[in-house]
């Protein structure tokens, strides 16, 4: 169990190393700048001498390879540079927004998980054939529904047409509830659809023919013999959707204005603001790294011949 | 027979699959008493586990409909009794043990878990479950029993697999026991241990069993009264003596004619050159000795058979010399040049001359590849026969010589029976005009009555193109028909050789006795005989 954490973390380093240093170069490579797209704006009236006092100032003459080095040096001290368009350290910018997106991702994650294992469950159980084909054919209808056209509709639907849920001055659960629904729903569809497929497929195992055998009752089958097996696949499937969830996050708070880094995302992107986005990269990347390493840590305790060392069997 | 424990009426099973209605079982009867075994016989196809799948309510439906029929346990028809009626009864008082426990075991969960399920699910305590399933597990004859409820499937051998399954079916002292093909994926002397125990407790407990298998052998040694299946139907039914000396249907007579172990024996030519040579090979796994100076010499058209069971190193032998493994040390001389130093290029022209039949042609044939291409590969690979029309006639006259039909080319390996596979899988190996043909249990997936063909089908080649054989094998009957010599292994090594005769007749080693012993002989008197024989030792 050490070994593997030790070897995972060393892992985990050289992955963020490489997201880095590939963020930066392709942040480098894009044309301009955000200090020229800031300071060039005609209405400041800067003479070119002055901006390139301006730029001086933020490091940004310095050869690439020291800018390299400064920031990944700073970034090692915890350190994210100095958002150009807001004028101010990346690190509060950070602070303040990270805890909203936590929290729609985390609830978005949760319902997901809810919606997915809810749907997969009435596909397999539902009485009749055409009832489980066409529950069955949900998650590909899902997946296709792009986020910001859920969101807009949801919106419509709920908070124009049928009043339910209101938007202005909202409560913060009511404020939560369209935008976590938006962000679910598309992480709900794959996961539905590996769900169904992985019981469908565990269901025709011969130790379900046991199970049943020893006249174990449907729901005990399903429940405790279906159900564990079929998790595995669902599991791994999650620790990758971790980018879908970050990327829907985006989007939903662009749509339902809400402050977050999917919000400062957006705008740092426009604005080209460098430091902004290195820190956010490499926050996802971290973010990843964390997931999937948990996924790797749970994976045993389900199915626990993944503990055994390879070629013990043999 | 109506005071029968458990009887089946003229049950129909039909299996509505896409391709049309299967009907897997027709009319289909049999009965089983206290302290009785009745052993129903049959192929793959025949439809010989459907009946005890009814019985269970384990059938998948749909696919399979249940057209007529009834099955009678304890006065009532269990086709007709509700869901839970039937729930109740399974387990309690009719219990089914599987072929494979490996895939019939769940892997996610500990063997103590499982086995204290079967009283669980029926709503008894876990710690009088865990206190029988203790007492079980010792009389099935696990060591720490204590240890193994705590272990999981797959850190158990599979005899020690079937015999928790075992342990597991009796927890409830059911009145039958249903057993699937129950030693089929075992070794011999497993297989001989796992009978005696299964005896043992019918002795004990008065149960009745109904035992399903395909293997003759098994029939004799430990069946009351026998019914045949072939293609849904009961051909033939009585004692296995009956069954074994009067045959009356076509069907029983065949299969009993294609059991092997009772052709003459081959004498090995002495005087043929030399061919293949190992000295001292030696392989290991880690921990494990896979083969420890393992030296060996076949001749020019011989058939040398590699005899052991599982994990004594008989495939590993044979993927050394192919260089499909790296063997540790030792040489393997092929016309007196070294295999295992040989460079890429000379090593590509032998493996030319030494082709391979693997035991599941399912898994050995590219499914997305048609039987002309799967012949003709080795011809690309080797830049051999550029042209196209010779490609065609040499592939039609390969499939002609594997007994199929030359039409077939263009077919794709999911269109054949096993049996068939097996034959493209030859036809293979034949493309390349080989010298010598290594055959890793090349029939032990087969029906028997498909192994005697594709034995006589090897035999064929043998005497008419001279092709030697390197024959791995765990079914003595198959090796006693096939082979003019046999070398015996046991964990890598090898403990006796000599020619067939000599080792079917009066083996020396402990442990070939021990395998021969083990091997069960079709005829039930035969077989009796042989079980006084060996009982005293």
């Amino acid at each position: 169990m050490t070994r593997l954490l030790v070897s995972r973390i060393g892992q985990a380093a050289i992955v963020l190393l490489l997201a880095f240093t590939a963020s930066f170069l392709l942040l480098q490579a894009l044309p301009g700048d955000a200090i020229l797209i800031k300071y060039q704006n005609p209405e400041m009236g800067l003479t070119p001498e002055q901006i390139a006092e301006i730029r001086v100032l933020y490091g940004a003459d310095a050869p690439i390879w020291v800018q390299y080095g400064n920031t990944l040096w700073n970034f090692l001290q915890g350190s994210f540079g100095y958002s150009v368009q807001a004028g101010v350290p990346v690190n509060p910018l950070l602070a303040t927004n990270l805890p909203p997106t936590l929290r729609l991702a985390s609830l978005g994650l949760v319902v997901a998980v809810i919606i997915a294992g809810a749907l997969a469950f009435a596909a397999t159980l539902a009485p009749f054939a055409w009832l489980r084909n066409l529950l069955q054919s949900l998650p590909a209808l899902m997946i296709s529904v792009p986020v910001f056209w859920l969101g807009i509709m949801l919106i419509q639907i709920f908070s124009f047409r049928l009043r339910l849920v209101p938007i202005i001055n909202p409560s913060e659960f009511q404020a939560l509830i369209l935008p976590v629904v938006t962000l679910s729903l598309p992480i709900a569809a794959p996961l539905a659809q590996i769900l169904i497929r992985s019981l469908d497929e565990v269901q025709t195992q011969p130790f379900v023919s046991v199970a049943r055998a020893k006249g174990a009752s449907r729901a005990w089958v399903l429940w405790r013999h279906v159900l564990r097996n079929a998790l595995l696949p669902v599991l791994t499937i999650a620790g990758v959707l971790f980018g879908e969830l970050l990327a829907g996050a985006v989007v939903t708070e662009t749509v339902f204005g809400i402050n977050g880094l999917g919000r400062i995302t957006e705008q740092a992107v426009s604005n080209q603001d460098t430091a902004v986005l290195q820190a956010i990269v490499i926050l996802a990347a971290v973010g990843f790294v964390l997931i999937n390493l948990l996924v790797d840590l749970v994976a045993p305790l389900i199915d626990p011949r993944l503990n055994t060392p390879i070629g013990a069997s043999a | 027979m109506s005071n029968a424990l458990l009887e089946v009426r003229n049950l129909s099973v039909d299996f509505h699959t896409a391709r049309g209605t299967v009907h897997a079982v027709k009319n289909v009867s049999w009965s089983v008493n206290r302290g009785e075994t009745l052993a129903i016989l049959g192929e793959s196809g025949s439809g010989k586990s459907v009946s005890a799948s009814a019985v269970m309510n384990i059938l998948d439906m749909p696919p399979a409909h249940i057209v007529g029929g009834e099955i009678f346990y304890d006065g009532q028809d269990l086709l007709k009794v509700s869901y839970e009626t039937h729930r109740a009864l399974n387990g309690k008082k009719i219990a089914m043990i599987f072929q494979d426990p490996l895939s019939h075991l769940n892997p996610v969960y500990t063997v103590g878990w499982q086995i204290v399920e079967m009283m669980t699910a029926h709503g008894r305590p876990a710690d009088m479950a865990r206190a029988r399933a203790l007492e079980l597990i010792k009389r099935v004859g696990i060591a720490d029993a204590e240890a193994a409820l705590h272990k999981y499937p797959h850190q158990f051998s599979g005899g020690q697999r079937q015999r928790l399954m075992i342990a597991m079916a009796l927890m409830l002292k059911p009145d039958i026991l249903i057993a699937d093909e129950p030693t089929t994926a075992l070794d011999v002397t497993i297989q001989a241990d796992v009978l005696a125990l299964l005896k043992e407790l019918q002795a004990e407990t008065g149960m009745g069993l109904v035992l399903i298998t395909h293997d003759l052998g098994v029939v004799a040694e430990i069946a009351d009264r026998v019914v045949v299946m072939s293609k849904g139907e009961i051909v033939e039914a009585g004692t296995p003596r009956d069954i074994y000396h009067n045959a009356q249907h076509p069907y029983t007579r065949q299969l009993i004619g294609a059991a092997p172990g009772k052709g003459t024996i081959k004498l090995l030519d002495a005087d043929a050159p030399l061919l293949l040579e190992t000295r001292k090979l030696c392989k290991t796994y880690g921990e494990f000795t896979a083969l420890k100076d393992v030296s060996l010499s076949l001749h020019r058209g011989q058939s040398l058979a590699v005899v052991g069971e599982s994990g004594s190193g008989k495939s590993t032998l044979a993927r050394s010399i192919l260089r499909l493994e790296a063997a540790d040390s030792g040489e393997a001389l092929w016309k007196g040049r070294n295999l295992l130093t040989m460079n890429a290029r000379d090593l590509l022209g032998m493996r030319r001359e030494i082709q391979m039949v693997f035991q599941d042609p399912t898994q050995s044939l590219n499914p997305r590849m048609s039987v002309y291409q799967l012949i003709s590969e080795g011809w690309d690979i080797h830049r051999l026969m550029p042209d196209k029309a010779k490609r065609q006639a040499r592939v039609a006259e390969l499939l002609e010589q594997v007994g199929l039909a030359p039409e077939y080319a263009a077919r794709y390996p999911h269109q054949f029976s096993g049996g068939q596979r097996q034959r493209i899988a030859i036809a293979r190996a034949l493309a390349l005009e080989p010298e010598l043909i290594i055959c890793d249990e090349a029939v032990s997936a087969l029906d028997v009555s498909i192994q005697a063909q594709v034995i006589a089908l090897l035999d064929d080649l043998r005497a008419r193109l001279g092709i030697s054989f390197l024959f791995i094998a765990h079914d003595l009957g198959v090796v006693r028909d096939f082979a003019d010599t046999v070398v015996v292994m046991k964990a890598g090594e090898i403990v006796e050789r000599g020619p067939t005769a000599q080792i079917f007749d009066a083996p020396r080693h402990p442990y070939t006795q021990r395998l021969l012993a083990a091997n069960l002989d079709p005829d039930p008197d035969m077989q009796a005989q042989r079980r006084l024989a060996g009982a005293p030792a």
